[in-house]
């Protein structure tokens, strides 16, 4: 599907198949995911890109075919230090404090307790660090459930969605912070179903009805369509004869 | 395996019901407020109070952190956070263990202060030693908060949970003895009260009120610690790190 070597994957799926409730929910997925850039997941809702993270992070049951994740198979203990992910919806402890719910998950993953100041800086927190999370936003419950990901520095990041009901200069901000850990050489896995948002990514994967329509940066998905904007090139790609 | 993971965890179960003042007022006020009730519901029938009394004081915990633990339980497993746990480097049992840290100090807290008014204000008196009776409670509460977590998985949402207390406590209250002695019910249900975890935690409470130490209390006390070890491994089997 994609022209670069194996090697220089750290995530890499193989014909992964995963079947619920009788529905092929991902059907013969092939793809690998470089370290050192940003690569977005965009599909609509319902077209599989939760149940891809989850197959990646290996919380998911699958019917066949392979993950790799730094060479290891998906969900292999060695991995669970090494990896953070954030689901769509805030996975934090309602009812502690911000600076409560970070302690604990760093006590649980050995990080620094010094991290708990530095991430909940990184995520715009840091005014709400002694609040109980049901008592904040969605979006900065969303954040915080973010910050959770950050605290052990880990090598793949996986995020579900994570600027959802944000303003736009923190969606600005944390894009630059997505970047910026790509740039020191982490893989970052973002979904989305925002168009714009799309543009932010070094590279994208398509995807739709569980299979995947097209991969390739932005701007060579749009040369490839001749398309004005990624939303006129999705749908060609989705439409159009493979 | 890491005492790290677990002493987190029983930190965290125990921030959880410190912020919560309301849920921390009724778990030490309550069971004294019933067993006060129940005194002065018995006061006119001398005697029985004091046969009651004492065995309920132990059963507390066990009832109080069974439904406790299973809604804590149900919670993180709605909420997305043992999913994210199950991602994370915690082992199975550090999680369960850390669960049983936090109520086992909550069970210890609410048996002494229960004990405390039972024992010393409304004169209760029992035969064998009152710390016992404590040390007893202690155990229930193990036993109760084992149990919640392992039946937490057949629960899909809060209003089921609740509706254990019903299902699966009054059932075997009922049976363990509490109002009409085992030795008195209909044979077939003496031997099904044979096969429930409140008939050994009752009756060891029963035989410590009684001073009647013996054979006969160290099997109640060996099935209740066998029984906490059995919900415990039946629930860490029931935490999936992958789901459909």
């Amino acid at each position: 599907m994609t022209n670069y070597t194996e090697l220089d994957h750290s995530i890499q799926a193989r014909d992964l198949e995963v079947v619920r409730g009788g529905n092929r929910v991902l059907d013969a997925i092939t793809l690998g995911i470089r370290p050192g850039i940003v690569t977005g997941l965009l599909g609509p809702s319902g077209s599989g890109k939760t149940t891809l993270m989850r197959s990646i992070v290996g919380v998911q049951i699958v019917a066949g075919g392979e993950v790799t994740v730094l060479g290891r198979p998906a969900g292999d203990p060695a991995l669970r230090h090494r990896l953070g992910y954030v689901t769509q919806a805030p996975s934090v402890y309602a009812d502690l404090s911000v600076r409560d719910n970070l302690e604990y998950f760093a006590r649980v993953l050995g990080a620094p307790l010094a991290r708990v100041d530095e991430t909940v800086a990184a995520v715009g927190l840091a005014g709400h660090a002694e609040q109980v999370v049901r008592t904040l936003s969605g979006g900065e419950r969303s954040r915080a459930s973010l910050a959770v990901a950050l605290l052990n520095d880990p090598e793949i990041l996986v995020l579900d969605e994570p600027t959802v009901g944000l303003d736009p200069v923190l969606r600005a901000d944390l894009w630059r912070q997505f970047h910026g850990l790509a740039d020191r050489g982490k893989t970052v896995l973002v979904s989305t179903h925002v168009m714009d948002e799309a543009e932010r990514c070094d590279e994208l994967v398509l995807i739709r009805e569980g299979r995947i329509v097209a991969d390739g940066p932005p701007a060579e998905l749009l040369a490839r369509t001749d398309a004005e904007n990624l939303e006129a090139a999705f749908l060609a790609l989705a439409e159009g004869p493979a | 395996m890491s005492p790290r993971a677990t002493l987190a965890t029983a930190r965290r179960v125990l921030a959880q019901l410190v912020r919560d003042h309301r849920t921390l007022a009724m778990i030490v006020v309550v069971p004294p407020a019933l067993i006060a009730l129940l005194e002065w519901v018995f006061s006119e029938q001398p005697g029985r109070f004091a046969r009651v009394g004492p065995p309920l004081v132990g059963m507390f915990p066990l009832i109080i952190m069974f439904l406790l633990t299973s809604i804590a339980m149900l919670r993180e497993r709605t909420s997305g956070t043992l999913e994210r746990l199950m991602s994370m480097p915690i082992a199975k049992l550090d999680l369960l263990l850390g669960y049983g840290l936090a109520f086992a100090l909550v069970g210890a807290v609410q048996a002494t202060v229960t004990a405390t008014v039972a024992f010393w204000l409304l004169g209760l008196e029992t035969a064998g030693p009152v710390w016992a009776v404590v040390l007893l409670a202690i155990g229930n509460a193990l036993l109760g908060m084992s149990l919640g977590l392992f039946l937490s998985a057949f629960a899909t949402s809060e209003f089921q949970a609740v509706q254990f207390m019903p299902a699966v406590i009054i059932p075997q209250l009922l049976l363990a003895g509490l109002f009409v002695p085992r030795d008195a019910m209909p044979a077939a249900l003496e031997r099904i009260s044979d096969f429930l975890p409140f008939t050994y935690a009752f009756d060891g409470l029963v035989r410590v009120a009684a001073d009647d130490i013996g054979g006969r209390l160290w099997l109640d006390v060996a099935v209740v610690t066998g029984c906490i070890v059995l919900a415990l491994v039946l629930g860490a089997t029931t935490l999936r790190r992958r789901t459909a």
